[in-house]
């Protein structure tokens, strides 16, 4: 039920979002989440539609868009991500260096921007 | 109209765990989080702990369980103040928890702070209690695979506990295998094989807390 928490959140950043400039009618919100945090994409939504039913809230579109994890190599120092694959963890792929890559992305998850009236 | 919000979706809690770390500070109490899925072993762990290390520091725990005060009572039983927080359901503790939590507490001359988290591999990584460290502790039963399924916590925690090694001969568990998983994830990451049953292997994670304690005077 993590997601459930995590969609409270983004509700009430909203909610501050909206006041501060005045808006009332929500059309659209949209998340980024990292690969590498814990995100269930559909878990999310199911939790923000069940928190914003009749509420003026309702109709919004919520949009998700997953950040692809992003590594800095800790033996040759190049950047790269895990592409292609399901795995989080691969090897660089220019020195083949296994262990220790410093994560540059895939730990976010924030409010990108709102669509409001 | 279209608003750039850009605001982490965790800002409420981290603000809180950052007020709760500052007054942990202030106190020079060491606070530890500790996580790993449910029978890993985080209550027997720290049966021994508060056992073995009870005439060196004071120390007390929140236990946080969806129901039942069962470790909480376990846990007191060894003299250590004890703290039950009940999720009712929530599969992590959040800080709003740990500040209720130390409202009961008798901080006064606390040297260690445990937080037993729910038995859980996935959602407590995401939230911050205002910890020096994250601990995971991952018992030998569950499998060599999993800091590479259940990257964040691994990723995110000080040390590892490879907890309950006296089963090791009866199943299929490389330490090694283990260990380079949780490496390639935190290479700094500190990896203790434990056994909390009969207590092999404590002396390094004891010495792990007392280096970490002393960095809090």
């Amino acid at each position: 039920m993590h997601e459930m928490s995590i969609a409270q959140s983004i509700l009430d950043i909203i909610k501050q979002e909206m006041e501060k400039n005045d808006l009332t009618k929500l059309i659209k919100v949209k998340i980024k989440f990292g690969r590498l945090t814990n995100t269930v994409p559909e878990a999310l939504e199911t939790g923000f539609m069940a928190l914003t039913i009749q509420t003026p809230l309702e109709s919004a579109v919520f949009e998700l868009e997953e950040i692809q994890a992003r590594y800095k190599c800790f033996k040759c120092g190049k950047e790269f991500s895990p592409e292609g694959t399901n795995r989080l963890l691969v090897p660089c792929p220019f020195c083949g260096e296994d262990l220790g890559h410093e994560v540059l992305a895939g730990k976010e998850l924030f409010i990108d921007y709102i669509e409001a009236e | 109209m279209k608003v750039s919000v850009i605001r982490n979706v965790l800002e409420a809690n981290d603000r809180l765990a950052q007020e709760l770390k500052d007054r942990f500070a202030e106190r020079g109490i060491l606070a530890l989080n500790l996580m790993s899925s449910p029978g890993a072993g985080k209550t027997s762990l720290l049966e021994r702990t508060l056992a073995d290390l009870k005439g060196e520091f004071k120390m007390a725990v929140i236990e946080g369980d969806l129901q039942t005060d069962n470790d909480a009572r376990r846990v007191a039983a060894t003299g250590a103040q004890a703290v039950q927080v009940n999720t009712e359901g929530g599969c992590h503790l959040d800080s709003s928890m740990i500040e209720d939590a130390i409202a009961v507490l008798d901080m006064a001359g606390l040297d260690i702070l445990f937080i037993e988290n729910v038995g859980n591999l996935v959602c407590p990584a995401e939230f911050n209690l205002g910890e020096d460290h994250k601990i995971s502790i991952l018992s030998v039963a569950e499998g060599d695979d999993k800091p590479e399924k259940y990257p964040l916590m691994f990723h995110l925690s000080s040390v590892m506990l490879l907890n309950k090694t006296d089963l090791l001969p009866y199943v299929d568990f490389s330490l090694e295998a283990a260990s380079a998983h949780a490496r390639k994830l935190n290479k700094d990451i500190e990896i203790f094989p434990v056994a909390a049953r009969n207590g092999e292997g404590l002396t390094p994670w004891y010495d792990w807390l007392r280096k970490a304690r002393a960095g809090k005077r």
